[in-house]
């Protein structure tokens, strides 16, 4: 039960969402943290675990500042054998108080209610918009490229370029991306059918837009060091025979058909240079 | 276009440059200086009378051989509103030759248009373009070589500047000149994965996507062109060959 009873008082998870740079988190549940189950392992990865979950639910901690006669611990290097009269001070709590709640926040959004928590602040577009001038403004997720925490800061996710990008604010550069984690996009995007929806419409309206480098006009051609080599990456099927190609896709690259058929090599060659006209051959 | 930042103290004997004044101008650091014989060059300028109106005052105006406020009161907002509208389509005549793209060649390793957004791209620096040659169609936006892709500006400042004014054809003019700077590309993509298992229908977009990119290995190597790790050509690992990645695979990385 929180133990600070002043009026002003502003429970401690409320004062981590609102500090500057925390506003891609959400606020979890305290059922979720109350809930050992939801913990597992965790008391491993933080330092002072116990009192770092008690700092996060508000229960009153006692830290080294309030023991001045007892050896404080300064650094974060403290060994395992830790007793319990050793007491962290306020700024090695603090740090792993929000350590575990970032690891408990990652767990958190991929739990139903912090999904949907987290699919209300994407839908109000409160992790920004896709860089990318063909997807029109699509929605940002936030990613980590690891769940490890300590290894790299927060990647915002496209769903429609299905690529990553790092946020445009350097508010965002210390973030931990461990803190969301690597699952969360994808499971968001399969249980929003409708961020789906929205990106296939972008797609549509844009595959039938080649852009590549032009020169007053004339297209760079590929042979050309400064043509077009990476189309591939944003590159969606077409016409029937590249989806087929793309059927042909599902469980492995058909490598075979590319180094045996030169024969059908060459026609995929003068399709991709139909627009020959229009293409400046450039040394 | 207010003016609001371009006010003049003509109480002081103190002259500034209009083009200076214009660089000045926050939101305006994509442009370079254009040389005042390239604007005085009638022959540089061919056509840009249909884009404005008092072509030879604007001309006057912007190489400072007449001040605005010599001009009546009631002309002036248009006056330098137009002027900006002609230097911007003069900037972009000026950056495809050999001094403007020199310039801008300065700027693009000084970063002044920002780094590409995309993580693989590892901050590569971006080059302003427009989508049209002709004003007010489009406003600027910034191309990364090395995922050859176009970005919107970062800043609101930047993303209502007319494309135009940098027009389609400077990024490729900027790369016949400056071969060097072509970046090697990163073969590197993402896929989303849940609980360490990659999205099937994501894997397949993917693997067919590289398909499309061993093809265009293929054309480029039976052409005589160099690939791996050049200009142009692909990071290669020194022991390559397309692994398969095993589907549903948790990933090691
Ligand atoms: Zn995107
Ligand atoms: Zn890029």
């Amino acid at each position: 039960m929180p133990s600070d009873p002043e009026d002003d008082y502003i429970p401690w998870i409320q004062q981590f969402c609102e500090l500057f740079g925390h506003d891609y988190f959400v606020p979890v549940a305290q059922e979720f943290i109350e809930d050992d189950f939801n913990l597992t392992g965790l008391s491993s990865q933080v330092p002072y675990y116990r009192e770092a979950l008690y700092t996060i639910l508000d229960y009153q901690v006692e830290t080294a500042e309030d023991h001045p006669d007892e050896k404080a611990i300064l650094n974060g290097s403290h060994s395992n054998n830790n007793t319990k009269t050793e007491l962290p001070n306020k700024a090695l709590l603090a740090r792993s108080a929000e350590l575990l709640y970032g690891l408990i926040h990652a767990r958190y959004i991929i739990s139903k209610p912090g999904l949907t928590a987290m699919a209300s602040k994407f839908e109000r577009n409160e992790f920004g918009s896709c860089p990318r001038y063909f997807c029109d403004g699509m929605h940002l997720i936030p990613v980590g490229s690891t769940d490890m925490a300590g290894q790299e800061t927060v990647r915002l996710y496209c769903p429609c370029c299905n690529d990553i990008y790092i946020p445009s604010s350097s508010r965002y550069l210390n973030i931990d991306g461990a803190f969301f984690g690597t699952t969360f996009p994808g499971l968001l995007v399969k249980m929003f059918p409708e961020i789906e929806n929205q990106c296939r419409i972008r797609i549509n309206k844009f595959n039938q837009n080649d852009f590549g480098l032009k020169l007053f006009g004339f297209k760079i051609n590929e042979l050309s060091a400064s043509g077009p080599r990476m189309k591939w990456l944003k590159m969606h099927p077409k016409s029937s025979e590249e989806k087929d190609e793309y059927n042909n896709c599902e469980y492995s690259i058909p490598l075979d058909e590319v180094s045996t058929g030169d024969e059908s090599d060459m026609d995929d060659n003068g399709e991709d240079l139909d627009d020959d006209d229009k293409t400046m051959a450039s040394e | 276009m207010a003016t609001e930042e371009y006010v003049t103290d003509s109480s002081s004997d103190f002259t500034e440059y209009w083009i200076d004044l214009f660089l000045g101008i926050k939101g305006n650091e994509y442009f370079c200086d254009v040389d005042d014989e390239y604007i005085r060059d009638r022959f540089n300028l061919t056509g840009l009378n249909q884009e404005v109106s008092k072509l030879p005052t604007l001309i006057d105006i912007i190489t400072d051989l007449v001040d605005i406020e010599s001009q009546p009161e009631e002309h002036r907002d248009t006056l330098e509103h137009n002027a900006r509208i002609l230097y911007g389509l003069i900037h972009a005549r000026y950056i495809l030759t050999s001094r403007g793209l020199n310039k801008m060649f300065e700027k693009y390793r000084n970063g002044d248009f920002g780094y590409c957004p995309r993580v693989h791209c590892q901050l590569h620096p971006l080059l302003p373009i427009g989508l049209n040659d002709q004003p007010r169609l489009n406003s600027v936006k910034l191309y990364c070589a090395k995922c050859e892709d176009l970005f919107n500006p970062k800043s609101a400042r930047h993303s209502v500047i007319d494309g135009a004014y940098f027009g389609t054809s400077f990024p490729a003019m900027f790369f016949q000149n400056f071969p060097q700077v072509i970046p090697i590309h990163s073969k590197e993509t993402y896929v989303p994965k849940v609980f360490g298992f990659k999205l099937h229908e994501y894997s397949k977009l993917n693997r067919w996507r590289e398909l499309q990119r061993i093809k265009l290995e293929k054309r480029l190597v039976k052409n005589g062109v160099q690939i791996s790790n050049v200009v142009g050509g692909f990071v290669t690992d020194p022991v390559e060959d397309h692994p398969q990645e095993l589907e549903q695979s948790a990933s090691r990385q």
